[in-house]
């Protein structure tokens, strides 16, 4: 089995644009990572695209170019910009392909997403009464967690604080604008003890990475990104997720344990060889439990590790480098795909003013959202 | 006053929630699935609280049927032992109070009290003190 190597890299910036449409961003996502790679549409012999609100992936061909390309959609809730490269690393691995493409794009209305108890196999009722909506379970996630662990509310501020500070440094995200603190805290609650600063938001925006062969990045003289590790793994007994009428007392792993555990043996390396990590920050406290449930540090370190920067940019481990999707927002599809982007220009010493020193060799992904799904990948330069 | 769903709470004198018993693991999930493999059984009606939230805007309608006028409500989860963790409306306690690990007893109350129609929703509050 081949290595896998990210050729290029394209984005679109997140946020709302007007009179764009999702698949407009996709496609100018591909053309930015075609450019980087050195590579025309032609030369792509693949495609796995991700989109969960804004149509199929497929019809960029359209404007791409009717090569007659193999190109597959994936839909796979929070995790299908994972799985859309996972599919597509597995076909560079195998052999069978050297040049592929992994697209992901959404473009979703304001608010908070909408969803109906059947889509969910829950009981009309639990709709009427005010239950499908998804902050409710972050909320009362880490309320436990808080509880467990001796996790302060000012250390959840001090997450979305970091994001909007790195934000601010990063070109395609979308809030720019750094917070204050005191700010964060004060803000008016959504759902306790979250405020409105500390979720992120639906957003719009595309990207799109190149995959190929070892040969093929040699032949390019690209920098050499080695895809390392890319898994995708759903819930195990006793995880706790969105929309949850009851849950065991016998608590169990998550989807991110698992993803996590297998994408660092398949890399041979652990958690302490990471050098810059993108984790899924749905909202202020995901980013802490990730951390731990990633394998960076115990439950309860978060607090010390906050407290001393630990996850700024210049830290032991700076976390979400770009401000993550506090600061970037959420397109469904592009999410995943957004902080392996992150990953490759971190790696490449493309950062600009939000590089994180020392010649970073090694980036960590993780994506965890609804229904219970995660995805994680490993790079290495 | 009905319940906004039948089979979720029974209709005694004190309602307790009707779980759902897996046949073969004992494994208790609330609400109790429609198939044969799980057997309806009444849960205890104390518990403490596993953990909660304060819903401080209005959900979306449709589906959410309360009323137009809103005002905060807590959402719980609460464990009632041996058994399962539910998910319910706290009633009858000041959001300052709330704090987890509290006894807990079942309650059902009125998910828009002003309807033409009221229907319950299972709810808990606080324990009466010993």
């Amino acid at each position: 089995m081949g290595d896998v190597f990210v050729l290029g890299v394209g984005i679109h910036p997140f946020g709302r644009t007007e009179g764009m449409s999702g698949v407009d961003q996709g496609v100018f996502a591909v053309r930015q990572a075609l450019g980087d790679a050195g590579l025309e549409w032609k030369d792509v012999q693949f495609a796995y695209g991700a989109s969960d609100a804004a149509g199929n992936p497929d019809t960029m061909v359209d404007q791409l170019g009717l090569t007659g390309v193999q190109f597959i959609n994936v839909r796979n809730g929070c995790a299908a910009g994972g799985s859309a490269l996972f599919s597509a690393q597995m076909a560079i691995k195998s052999g069978e392909c050297d040049i592929g493409l992994a697209v992901g794009f959404d473009k979703h209305p304001r608010g908070a997403f909408d969803a109906k108890p059947s889509e969910y196999n829950l009981p009309e009722w639990y709709g009427d009464a005010g239950y499908m909506v998804t902050t409710q379970f972050f909320a009362n996630k880490i309320m436990r967690y808080m509880h467990l662990n001796g996790i302060s509310r000012e250390t959840l501020g001090r997450v979305a604080e970091k994001a909007f500070r790195n934000g601010e440094k990063a070109p395609h995200a979308w809030r720019r604008q750094p917070v204050p603190l005191e700010d964060i805290l004060e803000a008016p609650m959504v759902s306790d003890p979250y405020s409105k600063y500390m979720f992120c938001s639906p957003a719009e925006g595309g990207v799109a990475l190149i995959l190929g062969s070892e040969k093929k990045a040699r032949e390019l003289g690209v920098p050499l990104v080695r895809l390392k590790a890319a898994t995708m793994r759903t819930r195990p007994p006793g995880s706790f997720e969105v929309f949850a009428p009851s849950v065991d007392i016998e608590r169990g792993g998550s989807a991110t344990n698992i993803a996590s555990r297998d994408a660092f043996n398949i890399a041979g390396i652990g958690p302490e060889d990471i050098d810059v990590a993108q984790l899924q920050d749905t909202e202020a406290g995901a980013e802490l439990m990730h951390m731990a449930e990633n394998g960076f540090c115990a439950d309860g370190e978060q607090e010390r590790w906050l407290a001393e920067g630990l996850t700024e940019i210049g830290g032991k481990l700076p976390v979400n480098t770009d401000g993550g999707c506090l600061a970037c927002g959420e397109p469904i599809g592009a999410s995943g795909l957004r902080q392996v982007y992150e990953n490759v220009v971190q790696l490449r010493g493309q950062g600009g003013a939000r590089q994180v020193p020392g010649d970073p060799k090694t980036a960590y992904s993780h994506v965890y959202g609804a229904p219970g799904v995660s995805a994680v990948t490993i790079l290495e330069r | 006053m009905k319940a906004i769903a039948e089979g979720l709470f029974t209709s005694e004198p004190e309602p307790r929630l009707v779980g759902g018993k897996d046949r073969e693991s004992g494994r208790i999930v609330f609400p109790c699935p429609v198939n044969d493999r799980f057997e309806p059984v009444p849960l205890s009606r104390s518990g403490t609280l596993w953990s909660y939230t304060i819903q401080r805007f209005r959900p979306k309608s449709p589906p959410y049927a309360g009323p137009e006028a809103f005002t905060p409500f807590p959402v719980a989860y609460v464990e009632l032992p041996g058994e399962t963790i539910v998910e319910a409306r706290l009633v009858d306690v000041d959001f300052d109070d709330i704090e987890i690990g509290m006894p807990l007893e079942f309650t059902t109350t009125p998910l828009d009290p002003d309807a033409a129609e009221p229907v319950l929703i299972p709810a808990f509050r606080p324990a009466e003190a010993a």
